[in-house]
């Protein structure tokens, strides 16, 4: 599936949700079943440091796609991560460097842009597309 | 005895609600809310006298000149301050810090000392690292005990005739922990060193008299106690303000100019270069008087009410650590905990959801938060137009939280 394609169906099943109450368990859940980063690449490098929460993610190159695993230390913000790694990983580095973010805002975690939250989806989004462009040099 | 409804009347935000919650507002920490005689100050300011002070000769600039100086005496009243111009406005806490920490960086030579304690908030601990790092001064910190409680035994090992400076809040961020203020800079002056009070923290709760703590300098900011944002004060002893140099240069701050020298104003302009900010300082005034009126024995009582009710609902949820003195008495009306197993985070955005603000993170005291080896807690700080009711809607939210992330 295309990144859209995914982006599509995440928003479709948020919104079979009522209220937030529904959302952020769905997102806890989400967060449980992220596909965890490496003990090994959780390095100083991988981190993505700010106020609130520590993430790290790792990227890979299998084939022509990068494959993200990622951890935190709230699980809220892991399931936010999640969320970005089902849309983005197994992803041809252009596509990732291509794709928008709008879908966040129609699931309702806008908020979460907030520069507030500096660990917030700004700079989760900004290391995936660093990864990407990254990979994309070297090839 | 406090008439609450008729103070929570007069703050208009209080009736607001947030994500269709009724506003629980327990971050009274990072700032107050602003009753309505403040805003109405500000608006009074802008609609009817707003002009450039003390440069003036027409009418305007007298009267704005004249609420500008009252202001200042009411807070040297407040403060005990022996003389008004011992106020020098600033733009807060932390600009008042940087104005003496910048004007120590003259005084203080390699390998003198300077003494901060462990509890203290960024600001009160980046300043010093650079004039330490300009000057080759050392930093000593008086470490903490697991009640988040200063050490005065390792305090008194610390100080010596290298001793320069002291550094302390009179109220922890962190953890509200009440400082033995009047002892530590009792023994400071015993070795001959200036100290530097942070009373951000501690002034919404606590009226603290200057001259009676013997304090060389006394520092807050007046949106932590009913003011508005951008303006807050040094104290200074006037030898220690006639010692200090200028921390800025511009208009207001000079006596004359010419290409070849220029010499200061006297005090407390000399410190006060370009236009200051004169509504807000003007409202601090008017939050003061506010704040009087209330009167502080009433807020401290009342408060203590509220931090014992809180402790003790927060204790009854179980699974949750509290840091700080476990002696209420040593504490001011502020709660920093953590649920266990569970992120602070994440329980500050679902209660969040249901109306309750709080703080969550590190409080800008990454040291503290490294002491207790956790990311950072959950901050409850209760003001004297909190309730008891709104401690029971956090407890029911914090239960919402537990069931949804433990």
């Amino acid at each position: 599936m295309s990144i859209k394609e995914i982006q599509d169906e995440i928003v479709d099943e948020f919104s079979m949700f009522d209220d937030w109450m529904q959302r952020y368990e769905y997102i806890i859940d989400l967060g449980r079943a992220l596909p965890l980063i490496e003990e090994q690449y959780k390095t100083e490098d991988n981190i993505i440091k700010g106020c609130q929460s520590k993430v790290w993610v790792h990227g890979e190159q299998i084939g022509d796609r990068i494959v993200f695993t990622a951890d935190s230390d709230a699980i809220l913000t892991k399931g936010i991560i999640a969320i970005l790694i089902r849309a983005f990983s197994n992803q041809k580095a252009s596509d990732i460097l291509e794709a928008d973010t709008q879908f966040i805002d129609d699931i309702g975690l806008k908020e979460h842009l907030s520069p507030t939250r500096a660990n917030g989806l700004v700079s989760m989004i900004k290391k995936l597309k660093m990864y990407a462009l990254a990979f994309d040099a070297k090839n | 005895m406090l008439d609450i409804q008729k103070i929570r009347a007069d703050f208009p935000i209080l009736k607001q609600q947030v994500n269709g919650k009724p506003l629980v507002y327990f971050d009274n920490g990072a700032t107050s809310q602003k009753p309505q005689v403040v805003i109405d100050t500000i608006v009074d300011y802008y609609s009817r006298y707003n002009a450039n002070i003390h440069r003036g000769v027409h009418s305007l600039s007298q009267i704005a000149t004249d609420a500008y100086e009252q202001a200042r005496i009411k807070i040297q009243k407040h403060f005990n301050a022996q003389h008004n111009y011992e106020i020098i406005f600033t733009s807060g806490t932390t600009e008042s810090i940087n104005l003496v920490a910048n004007g120590f960086a003259s005084i203080l030579k390699k390998d003198d000392e300077i003494i901060v304690s462990a509890l203290e908030h960024h600001s009160n601990i980046v300043p010093w690292q650079m004039l330490c790092e300009h000057t080759g001064a050392k930093l000593l910190v008086i470490p903490m005990s697991y009640e988040g409680e200063l050490l005065m035994d390792e305090y008194q090992k610390l100080l010596s005739n290298k001793t320069k400076l002291v550094f302390c809040n009179h109220v922890s961020n962190a953890l509200g922990t009440i400082n033995p203020i009047e002892f530590i800079i009792e023994k400071a002056h015993e070795v001959g060193a200036a100290v530097l009070i942070d009373g951000a923290q501690a002034c919404p709760h606590i009226k603290p008299d200057v001259q009676q703590l013997n304090a060389d300098f006394y520092v807050t900011s007046a949106h932590k106690m009913c003011g508005p944002t951008g303006v807050g004060i040094l104290y200074g002893k006037e030898e220690w303000l006639r010692k200090l140099p200028p921390y800025k240069g511009g208009g207001e701050m000079i006596a004359t100019v010419t290409f070849e020298k220029t010499t200061y104003a006297d005090l407390p302009h000399k410190f006060e270069a370009g236009t200051p900010n004169i509504c807000g300082g003007i409202a601090f005034g008017t939050a003061i008087d506010y704040m009087n009126e209330v009167g502080f024995e009433n807020i401290a009582a009342y408060e203590k009410e509220l931090l014992e009710y809180g402790t003790k609902r927060l204790l009854e949820l179980g699974n949750i650590e509290i840091y700080g003195p476990k002696d209420l008495n040593k504490k001011a009306s502020v709660i920093s905990f953590n649920l266990k197993g569970i992120h602070p985070y994440d329980v500050g955005t679902i209660i969040d959801k249901l109306g309750i603000a709080v703080r969550t993170g590190h409080h800008c005291a990454q040291p503290i938060m490294d002491f207790y080896k956790i990311p950072g807690t959950i901050r409850a700080s209760f003001a004297f137009y909190n309730t008891r009711e709104e401690i029971d809607m956090m407890i029911e939210a914090l239960k919402k939280a537990q069931m949804m992330l433990g």
